[in-house]
């Protein structure tokens, strides 16, 4: 048995700065000293709070190294220094730091996976607004675009990931009391980043990701083949994100059920797709090409996919997409009375249930018809 | 009778059931195919979470007047800093619940309804783009007690001197404050 030398990487996760990720870090910092390993802060930034910089005194730091860019000596992590002393475990704050020009890596993040390569454990902290996935999401909720981005993969291939959280009033009376920020920078943190509605919507999206997070962990978890007990660990329900997907077509009543699946999918926490399958000979008149394109556009604006694939057999159209997307509902509208020898066919949503046994058929009420047709 | 006669006349009398069968709607009614009759398309564009119920009355009316399809339009402003095709769930948290509750009072009045979202960089550019895009015999609009928020002043001027549409601006009454919001909604949405 060979045996992986890459070291462990634990993320410490936080909706803001001034949560705790730091203070975190460093207790669990000096737990791994007391338990008797070699550990080093790689890089610690204290922003001038003081039970940080105390709680990081009793342990050994490497030197910071002076970088020239341009007329100004900027401070960089040691990133040789750091593979030279090899210590087990590394503390290294601010995973989405951008480096100054000159030194190994343009990111921080690529710095940390040197160390990781090297066998050394690495401690890290991350705002959620620093994914690039959530940047702009992050943006739309706070009117605030972070600069310093990184790929979701980075926290995608951290071994653990531990969220720092706080409600947003205590983060408040923290930042008040001066423990966040300067008393010259207070005023203007809570008139701009800091408003209640903000750290409101920022929890929330650390609350999310950190639960995709486990969710996408127990779905990517290796084959077990081993003992009866580990192979009923395996087969032990696996906490699935919801994806649903809507059948639409191009006439005004689809968006009705496109957002009634939105809603479902706001809900649930999951990822919405539309499909239409269109007849291969199926030619598009005016009404029908604007509501198709009424139909894309709401599907954007929603954040929704819109697929069209085109074909004579709906259920197996719709059982295959559901398949490859990974779909775990399907909505539907009441489907419009069949003529002919259609009538001898099997209704599409009992097609649909047979040929996807795992996921649910919903066919969605058209309450609106239902108000009219009452007296 | 010879035994081909008579399957030629089971075979006929299959054929007939099967034409009949295609032709004829479900419930056995012939549909009276309807004398096409051009479609007017009545506008109502909104921006926040709620509309005048006197600007959602007139659509109303002269949708029933006209027979005409009404068609409320969400228009969503996108950050400067966001790609002008970005999502925006959080804007949609708002206006898709108004959408719904609108569409479910105008169809519950027998009224056809053809909804529509626009985003822009203001919400002039998301009613211009849908203008671009579509043509509507009249706008309705209701005119914002307080001109900082949704389509301002400017933007009404703008809409009456470069849109070859009838639009209506309606004040909102000073006796009636009544609004259409997503209160309203019926059902679980």
């Amino acid at each position: 048995v060979v045996e992986s030398k890459r070291g462990h990487l634990r993320v410490f996760l936080g909706m803001a700065a001034g949560v705790g990720k730091t203070y975190a870090m460093l207790l669990e910092g000096h737990a791994a000293a007391k338990a008797g390993r070699d550990v080093v802060i790689g890089l610690l930034e204290t922003h001038g709070r003081e039970d940080t910089a105390r709680l990081a005194d009793r342990l050994p730091m490497i030197p910071r190294r002076r970088v020239k860019y341009r007329d100004t000596e900027l401070e960089e992590m040691d990133l040789p220094a750091i593979l030279a002393r090899a210590p087990e475990l590394c503390l290294i704050d601010e995973l989405a730091h951008t480096n100054a020009p000159g030194v190994e890596h343009a990111k921080r993040f690529e710095d940390v996976e040197d160390v990781l390569e090297a066998g050394i454990d690495v401690l890290s902290t991350l705002n959620v607004q620093h994914l690039e996935s959530l940047n702009d999401r992050i943006v739309e909720l706070t009117g605030v675009r972070v600069r310093e981005t990184i790929p979701d993969a980075v926290l995608g291939k951290a071994d653990e990931v531990v969220l720092i959280d706080v409600t947003p009033n205590a983060l408040l009376d923290r930042l008040r009391a001066g423990k966040v920020y300067p008393p010259e920078r207070i005023e203007s943190a809570l008139n701009n980043f800091f408003k209640i509605e903000n750290l409101d919507a920022l929890r929330e999206v650390a609350l999310r990701e950190v639960a995709e997070e486990v969710g996408a962990k127990r779905l990517t978890t290796p084959e077990v083949t081993g003992t009866r007990e580990e192979t009923l660990a395996a087969d032990a329900p696996q906490a699935v994100g919801e994806r649903l997907l809507a059948l639409v077509e191009p006439y005004p009543g689809s968006q009705r059920l496109v957002r009634r699946a939105w809603r479902s999918a706001q809900r649930l926490g999951g990822e919405l797709d539309l499909l239409w399958v269109r007849p291969p000979s199926r030619r598009l008149t005016g009404d029908e090409e604007r509501s198709l394109s009424a139909v894309r556009e709401l599907a954007s604006v929603l954040g929704a996919d819109l697929l069209i694939e085109e074909s004579d057999d709906v259920a197996a159209t719709v059982a295959e997409v559901a398949e490859r997307r990974g779909t775990t509902y399907i909505l539907m509208g009441r489907a419009r009375p069949a003529r002919g020898l259609a009538r001898l066919r099997t209704p599409l949503p009992q097609e649909l249930m047979e040929l996807l046994p795992r996921v649910d058929v919903r066919i969605v009420a058209d309450r609106a018809r239902r108000a009219a047709e009452q007296p | 009778m010879s035994t081909g006669v008579v399957v030629a006349i089971v075979l006929a009398a299959v054929l007939v059931g099967i034409a009949a069968g295609y032709w004829l709607p479900p419930h056995g009614r012939r549909v009276r195919r309807e004398r096409p009759r051009p479609v007017r398309r009545i506008l109502l564009p909104f921006t926040g979470e709620a509309i005048s119920r006197r600007a959602f009355e007139a659509s109303v009316r002269l949708a029933k007047a006209e027979g005409a399809t009404v068609m409320p339009a969400f228009l969503a402003r996108v950050p400067m800093d966001l790609p002008p095709d970005a999502a925006l769930p959080v804007q949609c948290e708002k206006g898709m619940p108004l959408l719904e509750a609108i569409e479910q009072r105008l169809s519950a009045q027998g009224i056809a309804v053809d909804s529509r979202v626009a985003r822009g960089r203001s919400y002039r550019d998301a009613l211009r783009h849908l203008l671009e895009q579509e043509h509507f015999d009249r706008i309705i609009v209701s005119v914002p007690e307080d001109s900082r928020s949704g389509l301002t002043h400017d933007d009404l001027l703008w809409l009456i001197d470069r849109v070859p549409a009838e639009i209506m601006l309606l004040r909102p009454a000073r006796d009636d404050t009544r609004r259409i919001s997503a209160v309203g909604v019926g059902g679980h949405f």
